[in-house]
């Protein structure tokens, strides 16, 4: 590209960051998309205005999601992004890839695409930026030879994520990344074929570091704990104190529980009161541990704040041991998607979903008990309402 | 903006092949339209997911939701895509002349 082309975004190459903008004038240099993408965004910077056009349906046959259409406002000034679709590929569990099928994939897309992608999209998978309505099929039909399929958009479940679970971490309470591919399977046609009020997130984190932000952005969130006691190796607290930690302050000062105790010689932890939080852990992982009864917890109705504000997951069911085929999960699942397909409104995620009708209907509707573990900020509220103590003429009494 | 034409059937579409004036909809236009997704031949069970889809959107201005279109029809989802291969929003809509449906990426 000539130098003078492109002087605002010039200044986004400036200091010592990486550039999306070097980024594309590399790519920009064997592809003409590329180079049309950049003119079109240096035009949208000069004139405070975006040129994408809102929307567009695309897809490959048999599926419903995993292609979202994008067009030039202007594609007689900038031909080559005329059509920009975006393709969204199910990545591998924990983003585990071979070198060889990373260039299998940059190839395709070279061939097939404007040779940019995002590794990843902030749901998790590969994302494939800029080609044209009928460059999808081929696309499709080579992604598909290489062991690769699409990933989920629109309202659909969309490509279940996950951190690396067991396979590079200690922490992990249960192995994240069978469960991501267990629950991508058995999902398909959900993930396919958009039915849903709304976009639905599966997100599978091996302890409350959460690696993935599953409290945060998935709609159910399943995390790894225990529920016996965290393992105390005394040696190895006496050498992080030998060391020059200061226990006190930096473990027992930032327990949310305050639930550690140190006398300078012996740590002692009331693991009734503990939150399981992993914050001592991660600060002594030589010396502390998980227990040994390992399983998850599985919150519900997180998201990003799109359209209503942010919601963080709540707890739905405090321990659950983490084995295949994960029936107990799956059969709550189809029955919350039952309740939430039938009475959701559209563009309802199930965390509005249940702030709208409310805790107590929505567990009645999918006949699960109510239990402590639910309360999101215990004993604040005084006015608890017992359903078992309730006559039918209290009300009438009242009015009296 | 293009022109879609096949047979006598000359229509002014958007970029997805969705009709830009859904007035000019007709049977023959629908058939028109089934070249451009997959579908061979418009049977029976096509023309009760399209009139279903063309009722709700004169009464309501919107497609219904996709779990609605299945029940009052009563076909599964699978069967919807078996019948429409590109699926209710891009194939059923676009041949029953909707309006493009609007949707979250």
């Amino acid at each position: 590209m000539a130098t003078n082309e492109t002087p605002l975004l010039d200044e986004l190459e400036k200091g010592p960051w990486p550039s999306f903008v070097t980024e594309i004038k590399r790519a920009a240099a064997g592809n003409e998309m590329a180079k049309d993408v950049l003119l079109q965004l240096e035009k949208s910077y000069r004139d405070k205005v975006g040129y994408w056009k809102h929307g567009g349906i695309v897809g490959v046959m048999g599926y419903g999601g995993g292609v979202i259409g994008r067009y030039s406002a202007l594609p007689e000034e900038f031909p080559n992004v005329s059509h920009f679709h975006t393709l969204r590929v199910n990545q591998p569990s924990a983003w585990f890839y071979t070198a060889d099928a990373l260039r299998s994939i940059c190839d395709i897309w070279e061939e097939h695409g404007s040779g940019l992608t995002n590794m990843h999209g902030s749901t998790g998978d590969i994302i494939l930026l800029g080609t044209r309505t009928e460059q999808l099929e081929p696309v499709f039909e080579k992604l598909t030879a290489h062991g690769f399929d699409l990933g989920g958009s629109g309202s659909d479940v969309r490509t279940p994520s996950c951190c690396n679970g067991m396979a590079r971490c200690e922490f992990a309470c249960y192995d994240t990344m069978a469960a991501c591919y267990d629950f991508t399977q058995e999902y398909q046609d959900e993930l396919h074929r958009p039915a849903f009020p709304y976009k639905w997130k599966f997100k599978f984190s091996g302890c409350a570091n959460d690696c993935v932000a599953a409290i945060a952005r998935s709609d159910l969130s399943i995390i790894g704990t225990w529920r016996d006691d965290i393992k105390i190796d005394t040696a190895e607290i006496k050498a992080y104190a030998d060391g020059g930690m200061d226990i006190e302050s930096d473990v027992c000062g930032n327990c949310p529980a305050h639930c550690i105790d140190w006398d300078g010689k012996q740590l002692a932890i009331d693991n009734s009161l503990c939150l399981h939080c992993m914050h001592c852990i991660n600060v002594m992982p030589k010396a502390l541990a998980p227990g040994d009864d390992k399983g998850a917890v599985i919150l519900i109705g997180a998201k990003a704040p799109i359209i209503e504000g942010a919601l963080l997951s709540s707890v739905f069911m405090p321990f659950i041991k983490m084995e295949a085929p994960y029936r107990e999960i799956k059969d709550v699942v189809e029955e919350i998607w039952d309740v939430w397909c039938e009475e959701g409104k559209a563009r309802e995620r199930i965390g509005e979903f249940i702030q709208r009708v409310g805790l107590g209907d929505f567990l009645e509707a999918i006949g699960v008990e109510p239990i402590p573990e639910m309360v999101a900020v215990p004993r604040e509220n005084p006015y608890i309402f017992y359903e078992e103590f309730f006559e039918e003429d209290d009300e009438e009494g009242e009015d009296e | 903006m293009a022109i879609f034409e096949y047979g006598d059937v000359s229509i002014e579409v958007d970029e997805d092949g969705f009709m830009l004036e859904p007035d000019q909809w007709n049977e023959e236009v629908a058939a028109a339209l089934a070249t451009t997704e997959a579908v061979e031949e418009l049977t029976e069970e096509h023309w009760k997911v399209m009139n279903y889809l063309r009722d709700y959107y004169l009464e309501f201005g919107v497609a219904p939701m996709i779990r609605k279109l299945c029940k009052e029809t009563g076909f599964p989802l699978k069967k919807i895509y078996e019948l429409f291969p590109s699926g209710p929003a891009k194939g059923a809509c676009k041949l029953a002349g909707l309006a493009k449906p609007t949707g979250c990426v």
